[in-house]
């Protein structure tokens, strides 16, 4: 059986959730094989859950230079690795470093590239939630070994155990010139809430909430469901949320069990981002707000009464 | 007063005589406004019927490569790969102020792939001459790639600094502040190199009644595969590394039930929710 190559999304010594996914997707077309790179002593930390997912294999490529450049370690240990154990794909998250490092090992190896898949089939069959999810397709790769970028919640994580066997191998050093040196980093903090196209709830404000300050009463309201926050472009290119949380076309795409859109229009490219949720929930003063047409349950009101009146029934609820 | 005739300066220090040779790379895509159609006949994309524009995230990136050149002196170049009609995508960013343009288009260019599309973006920009920085939007609103900036930069052998929020470009070094989930990465590398910016990057310039005019003279170079050195076997859907073969719209979402706030909006709703099993 050919071994489908995994790349291991980690931080913080441990394995982010997309990774148990591209495990799972992996068994369906072969062996997975998990690949970790890593700064010295990461592997070590990774290979319970990567073995608890399937992992049969467990490539440890860790260098110190890991740190010092974000996609071109990854990309040249997998394209040696493409070469050494011929895979018949190439499994990697379908996030911005994930693109990026796909895009890059395909133009590197020749192989066909399949973006940010909903579903994968055991011949290698893409699936694409394409124009904000408003046609599906289907795609194959013609080439020996597919680089197929998957995205994060599309596939149910299954248990699995898998050997893990380890097997070291090395970081090819960067050349100098062909990859941007990191600086600096800032991260974010993570805070309390689960992350946005992870999350099972997300509750989004829009232009409708009036201010920074305001968005407070979306954060309770998410807090006391567990939800993840997200905003809508005028939100926030009116300074109300942060630009990571913005959902819809040039924004995050999500598909949560439940969405609840306060204050948002809906216009097609904020859709874009959230109309594939499964229960879609709108809160609008504006009984002509677009946004009615695809909510399973929709609410003409203010937000500032709605929202709080949700929050405390909620909290109730929960005892 | 010398200190800040130095800072005036610093731009001028960065390139040659000309200041900096830059390159923005530009696509014509679907008005994300209207309605996005893959064609039936072989599943690509149906640019025939839909309204298209030159996509946001490119007038963006046209702008932050004339404010560099503004602040340092240099050439726009724009290029792009796609068919006849782009003309129009062109003329929208010549007419910001763009210099001159580059179209790659050829009828064998139809079904292209992403690892065809970067090669060939390659060669195209091959034929610019010695290029400092090319700029390119983060992600295009029609194949939602996100990753043929950074296909391009392989295919040269030059680093990228893919989604900036901030460009700083001084003494032949390019610094970006990238930004996504993980927090911002400032990256660093030296010129030449490929950039791509997001949505925050700036606000890009309304073209002016003087700038429309003067773009209809501004030359614009249009390049057929053999004209780009490249080869009919390089590209379009035969020699693809992926196809598509299947796509159907999926059914639109129905509207459920509205309610009118008149005082038990919110406990109609908690009812929904608890009927549904989601609270
Ligand atoms: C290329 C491109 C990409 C884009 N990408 C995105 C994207 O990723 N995400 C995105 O969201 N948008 C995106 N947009 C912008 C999009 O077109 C809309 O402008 C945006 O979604 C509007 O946000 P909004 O609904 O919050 O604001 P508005 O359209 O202004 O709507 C605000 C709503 O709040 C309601 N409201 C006001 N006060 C209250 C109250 N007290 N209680 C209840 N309701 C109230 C109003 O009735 C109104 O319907 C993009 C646009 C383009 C051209
Ligand atoms: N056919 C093309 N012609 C010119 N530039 C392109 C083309 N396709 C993609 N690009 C550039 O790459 C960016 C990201 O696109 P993508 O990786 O396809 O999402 C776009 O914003 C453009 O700057």
């Amino acid at each position: 059986m050919a071994e489908i190559l995994v790349l291991v999304e980690h931080s913080g010594g441990e394995v982010k959730k997309i990774t148990s996914e591209l495990l799972t997707a992996a068994a369906r077309l072969g062996e997975p094989a998990a690949v970790v790179v890593g700064t010295p002593g990461t592997a070590g930390k990774l290979s319970d859950r990567l073995a608890a997912y399937g992992a049969a294999k467990v490539y440890v490529a860790e260098s110190d230079q890991v740190n010092q450049f974000l996609t071109e370690p990854s990309v040249g240990v997998l394209a040696e690795l493409v070469g050494s154990v011929q895979p018949a794909a190439v499994l990697i998250a379908a996030s911005p470093d994930g693109k990026e490092i796909a895009g890059k090992l395909a133009v590197r190896t020749g192989s066909g590239l399949l973006s940010d898949a909903v579903d994968l089939a055991e011949d290698g069959t893409a699936t694409h939630s394409v124009f904000g999810g408003s046609y599906l397709a289907k795609s194959k790769a013609t080439t020996p070994v597919a680089v197929i970028t998957i995205r994060a919640g599309a596939i149910e994580p299954v248990c699995s155990p898998g050997a893990a066997v380890e097997q070291s191998i090395e970081v090819p050093v960067v050349r100098a010139g062909t990859a941007a040196k990191i600086v600096e980093r800032r991260s974010v903090e993570g805070g309390d809430r689960p992350e946005l196209t992870e999350a099972s709830v997300v509750v989004s404000g829009g232009r409708g909430v009036g201010s920074a300050d305001n968005f407070a009463i979306v954060e309770k309201l998410a807090d006391s469901l567990g939800a993840a926050v997200g905003a809508s472009r005028a939100a926030v290119d009116s300074g109300f949320y942060p630009h990571q949380f913005q959902v819809g076309q040039t924004g995050k795409t999500v598909a949560p069990q439940l969405y609840v859109a306060l204050g948002i229009s809906g216009a097609i490219q904020h859709r874009a981002g959230m109309q594939t949720s499964k229960t879609i929930i709108a809160v609008n003063k504006d009984p002509e707000a677009p946004i009615f047409e695809i909510a399973d349950f929709g609410v003409v009101g203010d937000l500032f009464t709605i929202a709080p009146q949700l929050t405390e029934a909620v909290a109730k609820r929960k005892g | 007063m010398s200190g800040v005739t130095f800072q005036w300066d610093r731009g001028l220090l960065v390139g040659n005589l000309g200041g900096m040779n830059i390159v923005v790379l530009i696509k014509q895509v679907p008005d994300t406004w209207s309605e996005r159609r893959l064609a039936d006949s072989d599943h690509t994309l149906d640019r025939a019927s839909a309204d298209v524009v030159l996509d946001e995230i490119n007038e963006r990136a046209v702008e932050e490569a004339l404010k560099i050149k503004e602040a340092g002196g240099g050439e726009v170049t724009v290029v792009t790969m796609g068919p006849a009609r782009a003309t129009e995508a062109i003329r929208k960013a010549l007419s910001m102020g763009a210099d001159s343009a580059v179209h790659l288009t050829d009828e064998g260019l139809h079904g292209s792939c992403a690892v065809q599309t970067a090669t060939a973006l390659a060669k195209v920009i091959g034929t610019v001459g010695a290029v400092d920085l090319i700029i390119a939007g983060n992600e295009a609103t029609d194949g939602t790639m996100g990753a043929i900036p950074a296909m391009v930069a392989d295919v040269l052998g030059l680093p990228e600094l893919t989604h900036a929020r901030k460009v700083t470009v001084e003494a032949g070094t390019v610094t970006v502040e990238r930004e996504t989930d993980d927090g911002v990465t400032v990256l660093q590398a030296d010129l030449p190199a490929v950039v791509s910016v997001n949505e925050k990057i700036n606000e890009p310039r309304y073209p002016s009644f003087k700038g429309i005019m003067a773009a209809k003279k501004k030359p614009v170079r249009t390049l057929s595969l053999v004209d780009a050195g490249l080869a009919g076997s390089d590209v379009g859907l035969a020699a693809a590394t992926s196809t598509v073969i299947e796509s159907a719209p999926r059914p639109p979402r129905s509207a459920g039930q509205v309610v009118t706030d008149d005082g038990d909006g919110a406990a109609q709703l908690v009812e929904y929710l608890i009927a549904q099993k989601l609270i």
